[in-house]
Formats: structure tokens, C-alpha cells, sequence
């Protein structure tokens, strides 16, 4: 026993002198040596990220990840994902267990700012909404008052929620349940009146009802939720890496490249074309990567509008309009600094 | 060199020898170290932490939440600060705690002693009680009893009037709510009054059984005094009483007393599964005491009932006190499943959302083990002494 305190003694003196770790440029080394993206994705939403019926992880979010991957390990599959509740992606992503954090999280002032992180971009943009049984005859938020709502702990949307109903001078239950599994299971039951959520996820939990066509969502959107992925502060590398991978996708949607096509493009002409799979123009040395990062993203994910259409939008059981996310040249948000 | 180690023998050995003066130095040694190593923690936990760019300390403290909480037993709302979560998630931790203590205890003594009971049919009731429920994880009979059984009820509108204005739903319990009018002081003094006289009376019992042996239900009588004088002096004063009952508005039911079937949940789970281990306890406590004790008590023509009170159990307490005392740790450690179903205690209120929306995790991770070991502490503290006022005095 007394000889441990001394080999202790010994060792706390001989640890001071190491040095932590810089967090520079260490996730991109990490990553190539695993061969493999960490990636925190939700514990399950539809169209986000959920897995399907053998347990491969598909969605939006997803395919953020595994564009990264594709772009940096030429491989879209080499993807470990890891499930995370609201309340807890953060804290797995400061401590270094995931690589990125892409689980339809709402870029904020406070998250971007205090929590030592960066939001790398945004992938979709939603805003809160409710849902409420067809038998309660709710037509407006605005006759909510009084009401038990069901949120997921840790969200914006408990915040807003309270805005919200504080705004208006309506009185609510708040019940609070960790997972969305758990709030839907509430809603179903009918401890609460509402379930509130970001609008998109709403769509996505009504097809997990029991009866989905007894639910609505009512028309009020209440909020700005841009939702994106996030990575450490400090690790700038890694940072252009995610945002260019999400660049990627939006720039080949406008160019009109798709996993079908790609091939057959990267022969042609076209000056940005050649540039977007490396042939001319800054290729992958900028970003540490492969010249043909971009071609991969493209050939094994598929650009934006393949994304959100796979998994979201028409060709989905979510059946989602392009809306505020279609490209800014057809009436949307989405749009990237050009690839030169 | 034989005279040297004569010599030395005879005088003080050198200090290396003296087993006393190594030892105080190996424990300065040990505590340095541990001191040593603890700073390194926090100092490295600091320089990261600002490396990384994550703010710390604990002005996040004053800010304001922003969010609202189910239940809360002080004023609360959005515009309250973070601070304030801490103690409305503190207090219903504490709420569900002290609940759960008292209502385990009673139900773990009364399946206790059944499984002692003469009667074959209490007996393995009791036994059959004791082996499923302390053998079910305690997430999943909290499980079961929020989504299976509480979450079945009917909504507010197909509510189950249980009488008396009394309503259960799938949102929770609604009672009627007693609003004390003015006059209702008289009752409180009446109250204090007749438990003052009940502490005489008994006393006066036990110095006249001790005297003339004669018996005197002192227990029973002072009950009926208090409850006698309390109803009087009520009808007196003029029912200075009225119920508010619970009504259904709009979507929910107002007014009265709502138990949330969170909190429910919480307590029937934490109750039953403690109740379990109690019982165990309190069978090895009344079984650990001699039955010599029993027979001498029925040779002396101690009824039965009496013999259980004034022998059996006051010498099973000793056996029975520290082993309930970790029960009641767990019990209050336990509680913390809460945040699995939603209920809002200090691990869901602020070690969840609070952690979340500021994401101070250190802090907020840190404060709340403090208040876990803490209230850790003081029930050890609080059962020692009891342990100690009951233990055998020997003379």
C-alpha cells in the first residue's frame, strides 16, 4: 500500500510534464488510420437518420456522414455510427467519441459559441411545428391553451415551445421524455394533446404512429431551425473537409451531376465539371484529400437533390416538398460557394 | 560492529527503523500524492476545456432558463434562472425520496412480519411477493408501470370518476383541493392542543402500568382525543372548510390537486421494489431474535400482538437499523431513473436540459453528484444516530 502512493507520487510528477494533445488536424490523421468516420447520428428518425430493415443506418444526416467518408476514405460505407440522445451528442462529440455530429441539430448562437464547437453548414432547413390528434378539432396553434405537449428533453424546442406559449399567453403541461420513441409513445397514449417537434421530424414520427392518418400537423411553423452538422472547434482541417463534402453535394446537384451520370460527365468538357472530380482547378490538396474527393461523394452518395429525395422527399414515405430546401436558382436556400 | 548494534539498539533507532515516524511519513507521502494528482485533474480539465474553446464556471447559474418544468413545488417559469432548475429539480427529487422512504418502509414491515405469519396463504404470498419483485431491474418495473398500466387509462374526457369528485385519467390523479376559510386557526390550535394532551396522557399510562399494572390503551385513547377534539372545534367554528374540485376545461382537467402519473409511476415502482428488500430485512431482524424471548413473553401471559410490540421488535430494530439505512441510500439513489419516464427530477431538470442548453457538463455533472452524496450523507447521519439511540445500552 505505501509503496503505491510513492509509484503514484511518481507518476503524477512524470505526467505533468506531458503535453495534451494539440486539436489540430488530428481528426483527418484519426480517421485515415481507423479507416473509419465516427459519426453520431439520433437514436432513430425516419428520413434523418434511422436504421432500415437490415440495420444499415439510411437518411439525410446519414448521408452526410458518409459523403465525408467517401471524400476522405474513398469509401462511402466506412462509416461507425454511433446513437445518440439529444442530451447527449454533444458531450460525445466534445469528448472526442465521434468524428461529427449529424443528428438533426439546430445551429445556434450558444452551440456554435460556448460549447467549443462548429456547425459546418446546414443540410435542411426546418422549423418547429405541432402535431395534434384529428379528434381534438384543433385548427390553430393559438387554441392550444392548456394543452399537455410532449417534447424531447434538450431540444430547441423546449425553448421555443415556452416562447411560444409565453408570446401568446397560453398555459401549457410540459412533459418531457428522452428519446422521440418515448414522446411519441406519450402522444399515442394521450398523456399529451400535442406532440411539438422541428416540422420535418414531425413527418417523420407520424409515419411511426399507429394510426398516422389520425394525426395533423397544424400549420404554424413557430421557429428557424437550420439543421447541420457539427464538428470540434479547433481542428480547422477537419472543418473544411465536412463543409466542402456538404458543398459538394450541393454544387453537383446544380451542375446537374448525379451518381448515374458522373462517369459518363467526367469525360466531357465542361470547365467546372472537370474542376468538381479533379481533373484541372484546386483538386483535394487544399483539403488534404484525394483529387477525385468530390467524384466519390457524387458517385456513391449522389448530390443533394438525390439525397433529399431518397430519403425525405417524393420518392419516401415521408413525401416531403423540396420547399425552402430546393437550390437557390429554382426558389430555395441551397447554395454553395463555387467549387475553383 | 556487535557494540555498534548494541548501542543502537539500546537508544532511538534511526528514523528509517522507527515504524511510527515511517509511517506518518508514507501517509504525508499519500496525501501529497493524492493531493498532487487531484490538481493535475482539474488543472488539465481547465487548460482543455479552454483549448477547446468550452466556457466555463458557474455564472450559467444566473441566466435565465428559458424552459418550463411539469411540476414544480416552488414558482417557476421560463423567466426563472438555471439556478432556480437545480432547486425545483432538487426538491422533487427530495419529494419523490421522502415519499418513497416512508411509504417502502410501512408496506416492506407489514410483508415482513407476513412472511412470518402463522397463516400458510399470507406467508407465501408474501414469499412470492418478495422473490418477483426484488428480482425485476427496477428501469423495467418503472417501465411497466408508466406504459403498461398508467398509460392505459382513458383520456380526461372518458375519466374514471372514483367518487367524491375524485378523477383518474391517463393524465394523472385529480383530487379535490381543501381551501382552509378563515376561522380554520381554531382547528390547527385544537390540533396542537390535544397532541400536547396525548403525550401526558401516555405518559401517564406507562407511570401507572409501571406502578399499579394495570393496562390503559393510552395509544388508542389519544388517538380518539385528537381526532374528537379537531372534529368538535371544526363543526364549532363552522365548517371554516371548502373543496375545490377539479373540473375539465378545455383539454385538461383545472383546479384541485393533479398527481402526475410520472410521479406516481415513480413512487409505486420505488416503493414496491424496496419494500422487497425491506422485508427480508425485517424477517432476518425478527428472526434474529431469540425465541426464548417469545416463550418467556407468553409464559408471563403477554397476548400475542403485545409480545410482537413491546419484545420482538424493539430487539429486531438493532439487527434491522443499518442494513434499512442502505436500503433507504438506494432508494434515493434510485430515484434518479426518473428521467426515463419523464418525471422531473434533478438528474432530468439539470443534469438533462440543463446540461444541455448551456452545455456546462462539468458543472452541472459535478453539482449534482455533490447533491446525490450529500443527501447520501445526511440520511447516513440521521439513521447512525438513530442506530445508536436503539442499539443495546450494556450495563
Amino acid at each position: 500500500m505505501k509503496k503505491i502512493g510513492i509509484f503514484a507520487a511518481a507518476a503524477v510528477v512524470s505526467l505533468s510534464f506531458v503535453q495534451t494533445a494539440s486539436a489540430e488536424d488530428v481528426t483527418l490523421k484519426g480517421v485515415q488510420e481507423r479507416g473509419y468516420v465516427q459519426c453520431g447520428v439520433s437514436t432513430g428518425l425516419p428520413g434523418f437518420s434511422n436504421p432500415d430493415e437490415k440495420g444499415n443506418w439510411i437518411g439525410m444526416d446519414v448521408d452526410v456522414c458518409r459523403a465525408v467518408a467517401a471524400a476522405t476514405l474513398g469509401g462511402a460505407s466506412k462509416v461507425k455510427y454511433t446513437p445518440l440522445t439529444a442530451k447527449e451528442r454533444f458531450t460525445a462529440l466534445q469528448s472526442g467519441e465521434i468524428d461529427i455530429l449529424s443528428r438533426n441539430t439546430t445551429w445556434t448562437q450558444t452551440r456554435d459559441t460556448s460549447l467549443g464547437l462548429n456547425f459546418a453548414g446546414v443540410n435542411y432547413y426546418d422549423g418547429q411545428g405541432f402535431m395534434v390528434t384529428k379528434t381534438l378539432g384543433v385548427k390553430s396553434a393559438l387554441e392550444l391553451d392548456g394543452a399537455a405537449v410532449c417534447i424531447q428533453a434538450g431540444t430547441t424546442t423546449e425553448l421555443n415551445l415556452s416562447d411560444y406559449f409565453r408570446e401568446n399567453n397560453m398555459k401549457y403541461q410540459p412533459v418531457v421524455f428522452d428519446t422521440s420513441d418515448q414522446t411519441v409513445k406519450g402522444f399515442e397514449s394521450g398523456r399529451c394533446d400535442i406532440l411539438t417537434s422541428d416540422a420535418s421530424q414531425l413527418y417523420a414520427l407520424r409515419i411511426k404512429l399507429e394510426n398516422p392518418d389520425g394525426a395533423i400537423v397544424l400549420p404554424e411553423i413557430i421557429s428557424k431551425e437550420p439543421l447541420g452538422p457539427v464538428v470540434r472547434q479547433g481542428d480547422d482541417q477537419w472543418f473544411n473537409i465536412v463543409k466542402w463534402s456538404m458543398n459538394a453535394l450541393i454544387n453537383a446537384e446544380e451542375m446537374g451531376l448525379t451518381s448515374a451520370n458522373v462517369d459518363e460527365m467526367k469525360g466531357g468538357d465542361i470547365p467546372a465539371v472537370r474542376r468538381f472530380v479533379g481533373l484541372d482547378g484546386p483538386k483535394g490538396k487544399g483539403l488534404g484529400l484525394s483529387d477525385d474527393w468530390a467524384y466519390n461523394i457524387v458517385k456513391q452518395v449522389g448530390n443533394y437533390g438525390e439525397v433529399f429525395d431518397r430519403n425525405v422527399g417524393a420518392g419516401s414515405a415521408l413525401n416531403i416538398e423540396r420547399g425552402v430546401n430546393a437550390l437557390w436558382s429554382k426558389g430555395g436556400f441551397m447554395y454553395a460557394p463555387p467549387m475553383r | 560492529m556487535p557494540e555498534n548494534n548494541k548501542h543502537s539498539a539500546n537508544s532511538k533507532p534511526s528514523f528509517w527503523n522507527d515504524p511510527e515516524k515511517r509511517s506518518i511519513l508514507f501517509q504525508i507521502l499519500m496525501v501529497g500524492a493524492v493531493i498532487l494528482f487531484i490538481l493535475y485533474i482539474i488543472n488539465n480539465t481547465m487548460h482543455n476545456l479552454e483549448t477547446r474553446g468550452i466556457s466555463t464556471g458557474f455564472g450559467f447559474l444566473s441566466q435565465n432558463a428559458g424552459f418550463d418544468i411539469l411540476l414544480t413545488l416552488i414558482p417557476f417559469d421560463a423567466t426563472y434562472s438555471f439556478g432556480r432548475t437545480f432547486v425545483v429539480g432538487l426538491l422533487n427529487t427530495l419529494l419523490v425520496s421522502f415519499l418513497g422512504v416512508i411509504c417502502a418502509t410501512i408496506l416492506g414491515f407489514m410483508l415482513g412480519i407476513a412472511r412470518l405469519s402463522h397463516n400458510w396463504l399470507i406467508r407465501k404470498v408474501a414469499t412470492v411477493y418478495v422473490e418477483i419483485f426484488r428480482n425485476i431491474p427496477l428501469l423495467l418495473q418503472i417501465f411497466f408501470w408508466y406504459f403498461a398500466v398508467l398509460q392505459l387509462l382513458p383520456s380526461p374526457k372518458q375519466s374514471i370518476e372514483l367518487g367524491g369528485g375524485t378523477y383518474l385519467n391517463v393524465r394523472g390523479l385529480y383530487v379535490p383541493e381543501p381551501i382552509a376559510e378563515s376561522g380554520f386557526g381554531w382547528v390547527a390550535i385544537a390540533f396542537f392542543a390535544s397532541l400536547i394532551a396525548s403525550v401526558f396522557l401516555v405518559r401517564w399510562a406507562k407511570k401507572r402500568l409501571d406502578e399499579t399494572g394495570n393496562f390503559f390503551p393510552a395509544y388508542w385513547a389519544s388517538l380518539g382525543l385528537v381526532v374528537g377534539v379537531c372534529l368538535v372545534t371544526f363543526l364549532l367554528a363552522g365548517s371554516p372548510m371548502t373543496l375545490e374540485y377539479p373540473e375539465l376545461k378545455g383539454f385538461n382537467f383545472q383546479g384541485g390537486i393533479s398527481i402526475i402519473p410520472e410521479l406516481s409511476a415513480l413512487l409505486l415502482a420505488l416503493t414496491i421494489y424496496t419494500a422487497a428488500f425491506i422485508a427480508e430485512i425485517v424477517r432476518s431482524g425478527i428472526e434474529a431474535v431469540d425465541h426464548g424471548q417469545t416463550e418467556a413473553a407468553s409464559a408471563l401471559g403477554l397476548p400475542r400482538s403485545r409480545t410482537l410490540r413491546l419484545i420482538v421488535i424493539p430487539q429486531a430494530m438493532r439487527v434491522v437499523i443499518p442494513p434499512l439505512t442502505s436500503q433507504y441510500l438506494n432508494l434515493i439513489k434510485n430515484s434518479s431513473l426518473a428521467t426515463a419516464i419523464g418525471y422531473p427530477d434533478l438528474v432530468s431538470v439539470f443534469a438533462g436540459t440543463t446540461l444541455n442548453q448551456t452545455g456546462q457538463a462539468i458543472e452541472v455533472i459535478a453539482m449534482t453528484m455533490a447533491v446525490y452524496l450529500s443527501i447520501s450523507l445526511l440520511v447516513s447521519m440521521f439513521m447512525n444516530w438513530y442506530n445508536k439511540r436503539m442499539a443495546l445500552v450494556e450495563r
